[in-house]
């Protein structure tokens, strides 16, 4: 099937003004690539800070001025150019953002899902997708500081599947809520990706990831080093990179063991693998070129992978 | 010996009088690692700014060693860490600054927590979540300091990044014999630090 959408080695920089007029470059993203099918759930996992919601806004066309993008988007397989941004973003590509302060604070919801459209159709839709969340028609009268958390986020994936998108792009939707709100708000993305849709899922919760995702891309300092199917990760074994593994080890569940030091700023990434300062095994070479590539059913950034799903 | 909530109830002024907590007690021994959780919205948080002094109960009583929080003096023996960090420091004050209004900065604890010098010359917005929350820490580890109320400080940090820090936690409530609240939705992250678990 074709993809709904493809990135391959994107690279998101700021540009900065470092004392005075001297400007730098800050590498945010580097060398990321992604591919998402129809009716599938492909997640971003990082850190909170690490640039993964840069994504979100490289897709969208809605990064800031001072932003630099290098390579390739291609969404149904043409290149995503400006211009196909926008006429994409809010119907076929729609953002589930954050949180509720995303919503027009001075609109009701019922308005805000319709887009300012008045007639009878936009109305019977509004109404079906809220009762689809198990919210009902006086949800349609509040305003957005009336809704509860977990109503919040109900409301706003309202907002972004009114359109019926083929892609959508859920930027950490669930901190805060607890496990059962979360779990079922991440059903909700999971029955979008199975009405056809595609997903993906930008988070920090690696865990709650795992509970819908198809497949799983880890991100460390700015790169991805391992993207794998989601099942990967329910054995050790299977976990190509050193940091995914740390990652497994330092589950409460799984033995709760942390590795010391943290990951490095952006543009104070060491040169070759971002990682090797705190991988138990790097070697010299690994200050080199480490390139990403394919290894045993995923992909890893690692000249000395393990794993795969070979074992 | 111990921290003692004893049946508390509040509702915040705006909230129309629906009580947020409802005759609620808890009570942590020294050397105790209590752990608190509840779905979202059960008055968790609310508790926990209750047990630290930040809110005055409408009815029932939080009692140190027999005796009203209300009439200690000085540094809080019973310290709040926010879930938040950003909202918990002052955005305008070098961090520097900011631990020092608690009290003079022991560097052995600086060292402990891998806050390097040079960030104590730095503002708020110019570290990562993980870096403030170990400010945080690092400002409520006085040595007045007997219980420790932890509200989900983990939640923005990665599994590593979790991992560390409740290796140093553990290991200076221990030293020091602390009694901790630890509050989260994880389960499996509380049966990993608690000595018992409550749900509220």
């Amino acid at each position: 099937m074709e993809p709904i959408l493809e990135v391959s080695r994107l690279s998101i920089s700021f540009t900065q003004y470092d004392r005075g007029v001297h400007q730098r470059r800050l590498p945010v993203i580097r060398d990321l690539s992604l591919t998402i099918a129809p009716g599938q759930v492909a997640a971003v996992v990082g850190s909170s800070g690490s640039g993964k919601s840069l994504l979100a806004h490289a897709i969208l066309g809605i990064l800031p001025y001072n932003a630099h993008l290098e390579g390739q988007l291609r969404y149904r397989g043409a290149p995503l150019t400006p211009r196909r941004m926008e006429a994409l973003r809010g119907h076929e590509i729609v953002l589930v953002p954050q949180n509720a302060g995303y919503l027009d604070p001075l609109m009701k919801v019922g308005p805000q899902i319709r887009k300012g459209r008045r007639d009878k159709a936009a109305r019977s839709r509004s109404l079906g997708v809220l009762a689809r969340y198990g919210l009902g028609p006086e949800t349609e009268d509040l305003y957005p500081f009336e809704l509860s958390g977990g109503m919040a986020r109900r409301v706003l994936i309202s907002t972004a599947v009114a359109e019926s998108p083929r892609l959508v792009i859920a930027d950490e939707p669930t901190p805060g809520l607890d496990a059962r709100a979360a779990g079922r708000i991440l059903g909700h993305f999971r029955e979008i990706a199975d009405g056809g849709a595609g997903v993906l899922l930008i988070t920090h919760d690696l865990e709650l990831a795992l509970t819908i995702a198809d497949r799983v891309a880890v991100f460390y300092a700015g790169e991805t080093v391992e993207e794998a199917a989601a099942a990967d990760f329910a054995r050790l074994e299977r976990l190509r990179h050193p940091y995914t593994r740390a990652l497994w080890h330092a589950l409460p569940q799984n033995g709760f063991q942390s590795i010391p030091g943290g990951q490095p700023y952006p543009g104070a990434q060491p040169p070759g693998c971002a990682f090797a300062p705190r991988c138990p095994d790097a070697r010299p070479e690994c200050g080199g070129a480490v390139p990403w590539r394919p290894f045993q059913g995923g992909m890893v950034r690692c000249l000395y992978p393990k794993g795969g799903t070979a074992v | 010996m111990s921290l003692e909530a004893q049946r508390l109830s509040f509702h915040y002024p705006r909230g129309g009088h629906v009580p947020v907590l409802r005759s609620v007690s808890l009570s942590i021994a020294p050397g105790e690692r209590v752990g608190l959780t509840a779905s979202s919205g059960r008055g968790k948080t609310t508790l926990c700014k209750l047990m630290s002094g930040y809110e005055r109960a409408a009815g029932g009583q939080v009692l140190l060693d027999g005796r009203p929080l209300g009439t200690y003096r000085g540094f809080c023996p019973v310290q709040l860490i926010w879930q938040d960090p950003a909202a918990a420091v002052d955005p305008l004050l070098p961090l520097g600054d900011t631990l020092r209004e608690a009290g003079p900065a022991d560097p052995e604890l600086l060292r402990a927590l891998h806050i390097e010098q040079d960030w104590l010359k730095r503002y708020p917005a110019e570290l990562s979540g993980g870096e403030l929350q170990r400010f945080c820490i690092a400002r409520a580890l006085q040595p007045g300091l007997r219980y420790l109320l932890c509200d989900e400080i983990t939640a923005m940090l990665d599994l590593i990044g979790q991992a560390q820090l409740w290796e140093f936690l553990l290991a200076e409530a221990k030293r020091r014999n602390l009694g901790l609240l630890i509050v989260s939705h994880a389960r499996p992250l509380l049966e990993r630090l608690c000595t018992r678990i409550e749900t509220l």
